[in-house]
């Protein structure tokens, strides 16, 4: 049955190896869980057995940056919190990608005021954002599918010029 | 004797110099005082034996923009012996923002009044710790203010580098 009865009947397979990563790395995105606020509840809520994200190989909500290559930011962002968000996104190792879930994150939302920042990619790549307030579990779903194809036309020389972020060292004394 | 009764005869015996002026406004007892003499009458408010406002609920101020004291502040402070609740109020000149802090009297006032600090920049005298709360530390402005706009002031916020 499966891949196992094709691989006995024909015996290999070609492809370029390039395509098998990137479907291997499409299929198991690793999502940073950056829930600031009430978004953050949906998110959750799309990890649930109803919704299930694990469906699309992203049921692994490592709470370490080192292990993530894509960042859920879910929430409001404030002018203080934003250079926390910014170090998380740095602590992600490369390649990484960004959604921006819901109005807040977007935009400022309804927030409308001198402490948010109005719209996370004055500070941050986004790749996918997802409207709604909060959006929908389902939405964050469709938004992590347009990431999964994202990363499926991605080959490896789109990767080759990345250059590591200036770090600053802070030195204790 | 009714309580509102006793409080304005306690205050205006030991403290007659206060420029006292009692007013009731929706079933809130309303005292208005001279700032200079917040600290020894929230001190007798709180120790007498026939009152005890223990509670300090909250602390803020109000900025009136044009008016000659151009800040109030307001305390809400309780009394859970006699189910009472007393506004506190004393009139503040931006010419001379400051105030005696009455975190001495009511511990849970120390943070209230750095809010207060952040929000308004009225200075509390003798407090312990008098720094901003919730804006970082080396911002400039006072937000609550009426004179600051409302999307804040372009760049006096720093973001991260893209």
């Amino acid at each position: 049955m499966g891949l196992e009865a094709k691989l006995n009947s024909d015996g290999f397979l070609v492809t370029q190896l390039d395509a098998v990563v990137a479907w291997a790395r499409k299929n198991s995105v690793y999502p940073m869980p950056m829930g600031i606020s009430c978004c953050a509840i949906e998110m959750m809520a799309s990890a649930d057995p109803k919704y299930d994200i694990a469906r699309f190989g992203s049921e692994v909500m490592r709470f370490t940056p080192r292990q993530c290559d894509l960042m859920i930011v879910a929430g409001t962002v404030t002018y203080k919190m934003s250079h926390v968000v910014r170090k998380i996104y740095e602590q992600m190792p490369d390649p990484k990608w960004v959604i921006a879930m819901g109005a807040c994150t977007s935009t400022g939302g309804m927030y409308r005021s001198y402490s948010v920042v109005q719209g996370i990619d004055q500070f941050l790549p986004v790749d996918v954002y997802v409207a709604g307030c909060p959006p929908r579990p389902d939405n964050l779903l469709n938004a992590l599918i347009q990431i999964q194809n994202k990363i499926g036309r991605t080959r490896a020389r789109d990767f080759q010029n990345l250059k590591l972020p200036e770090l600053n060292v802070i030195q204790n004394n | 004797m009714e309580l509102k009764e006793l409080i304005s005869q306690k205050l205006q015996t030991n403290f007659p110099e206060a420029e006292l002026e009692f007013s009731e406004y929706r079933n809130e007892f309303n005292l208005k005082f001279n700032k200079k003499f917040v600290n020894p009458i929230c001190k007798f408010l709180k120790e007498d034996t026939e009152l005890e406002f223990l509670l300090c609920e909250d602390m803020t101020a109000v900025d009136w923009a044009k008016r000659k004291n151009r800040f109030t502040v307001v305390y809400h402070i309780f009394s859970i012996k006699h189910n009472f609740r007393l506004v506190l109020k004393a009139d503040v000149d931006e010419s001379d923002c400051s105030i005696d802090t009455v975190s001495s009297v009511w511990k849970t006032s120390n943070w209230q009044e750095r809010e207060c600090y952040d929000m308004y920049g009225i200075k509390f005298n003798n407090h312990p710790d008098l720094r901003r709360i919730y804006m970082p530390e080396e911002f400039e402005y006072h937000p609550l203010r009426k004179d600051f706009p409302l999307m804040g002031i372009p760049g006096s916020l720093p973001l991260p580098k893209k």
